[in-house]
């Protein structure tokens, strides 16, 4: 799969039509928080001001109306506008949210092989007319699915738990992209105390495998669950340490110079008189 | 200072086991990847050792093994002939130096079922693993 090649634009001509970004959000592996990212860069992306379409190209199994809680909106999908079913105004459903941001969602009852990969080009080059940013949400695996969501795409950030599994999928997804798609890395549901104990791999460790751009950490808190059951983007708020996290990833996306990102150690008591006692089991 | 000695001490840490598995697991993964790279070690390293004995190029075979803690390159490379100690066979200057690393059959004649030469970067432990299993753990939640 070595074709893969970022789009590049061709030098603006008379139009001056500025063209948005168009960004998939991949992991390899799955269930390493895709999709819960996507909808809450979107969300902060979209807080900020900028014009933001969200795409589902997880055909098959879409989820990310679900975590913005547009499921019961969403009328038409991806496949229904590539077909030519139906425009892409009648399939692009607004957030309850923001004004700014939209979602195309994907096919339930569909396969990713139905997708034409020229067709989803052209589509997410109409959508980069109309909005700064358009995230695709790219489904696991490395396969079709993959390919499609990345087709259109100007760039890439890279999602990675600290697993092995995850770390080593990561490696491989990167090594397909290539230098091109210029990937940056978000490191998810770490938990720092576990990290202190030596029993989670580190920032550091994963980066020292994977050498990316470090875009954002996100710690693993229990309201990013409790948010996802409710369909309301955590990134929704103004306040809170996982909040704030999506919020500078989104100002990093959108060029501005955030400090590196870190996540703070909450340590309970418990901890503490823990690691006294010396409860240093692996 | 109290968590370095703890360190120092205490028993490997299951972060520093995941961070040793993961070095390995894509060292292989990207040896894997670039089939070229192998191909051009294979004919560099086939090279050197041709200007001492004589290699059957064909049944040269490189494999890589996972030893407990470590990759290992296993190169067999069935040898042909011997050339002479004193004679002009090494196209370098200096003189092939260890005619004693040739096999018994070394007197020059030409044989087809040829000794090996085991090559490795680590203790040449020549023990074949089975294929480990995958290292996913069951799944993340």
């Amino acid at each position: 799969m070595h074709e893969l090649q970022p789009v590049h634009d061709e030098v603006p001509t008379a139009e001056p039509v500025k063209l948005g970004r168009a960004i998939v959000i991949t992991s390899g592996k799955g269930g390493v928080g895709k999709t819960t990212t996507t909808a809450n860069i979107g969300t902060a992306l979209a807080k900020r001001g900028a014009r933001v379409a969200l795409v589902d190209a997880d055909v098959g199994l879409r989820n990310l109306d679900i975590v913005l809680g547009l499921e019961s909106r969403v009328k038409y999908h991806v496949l229904d506008v590539l077909e030519e079913q139906v425009s892409l105004d009648e399939a692009l459903v607004p957030d309850k949210h923001s004004e700014h941001l939209m979602l195309l969602a994907a096919a339930q009852s569909r396969e990713k092989d139905e997708v034409d990969t020229e067709k989803m080009r052209a589509l997410i080059h109409q959508l980069r007319e109309r909005f700064d940013y358009v995230l695709i949400d790219c489904p696991a695996g490395i396969e079709m699915g993959f390919k499609n969501a990345v087709v259109g795409a100007t760039e890439a950030i890279v999602v990675c738990t600290p697993e092995v599994s995850a770390v080593r999928d990561v490696d491989r997804v990167v090594g397909l992209l290539g230098n091109a798609f210029k990937p940056q890395l978000i490191i998810n549901r770490l938990r720092p105390q576990l990290v202190k104990k030596g029993k989670m791999l580190s920032v550091e460790d994963v980066n020292a495998i994977l050498r990316l751009p470090l875009l954002g950490v996100i710690a693993d808190e229990p309201e990013i669950i409790v948010t996802t059951n409710k369909g309301e983007p955590l990134a929704l708020r103004e306040e809170g340490a996982t909040a704030s996290a999506y919020h500078a990833i989104a100002a990093r996306i959108a060029g501005e110079d955030v400090p590196a990102p870190t996540v703070e150690t909450k340590e309970s008591l418990f901890d503490k008189l823990g690691s006294f006692f010396g409860g240093r089991r692996a | 200072m109290i968590e370095w000695l703890k360190r120092m001490l205490g028993p490997q840490t299951s972060s520093s086991t995941a961070k040793e598995r993961l070095r390995l697991v894509l060292m292989t993964d990207h040896l894997a990847l670039a089939p070229e790279i192998i191909e051009n070690m294979k004919r560099d390293l086939v090279d050197v050792i041709s200007r001492y004995v004589e290699v059957d190029r064909e049944k040269v075979e490189i494999d890589f093994e996972r030893e407990d803690r470590a990759l290992a390159m296993m190169a067999s490379i069935p040898i042909i002939a011997v050339n002479r100690p004193t004679g002009g066979g090494g196209s370098h200057d200096e003189k092939p130096a260890k005619p004693e690393a040739a096999p018994p059959a070394a007197s020059a004649t030409p044989s087809t079922a040829s000794p090996s030469v085991n090559a490795a970067t680590e203790p040449p432990k020549r023990r074949r693993r089975k294929k480990q299993p995958s290292s996913k753990p069951a799944t993340a939640h």
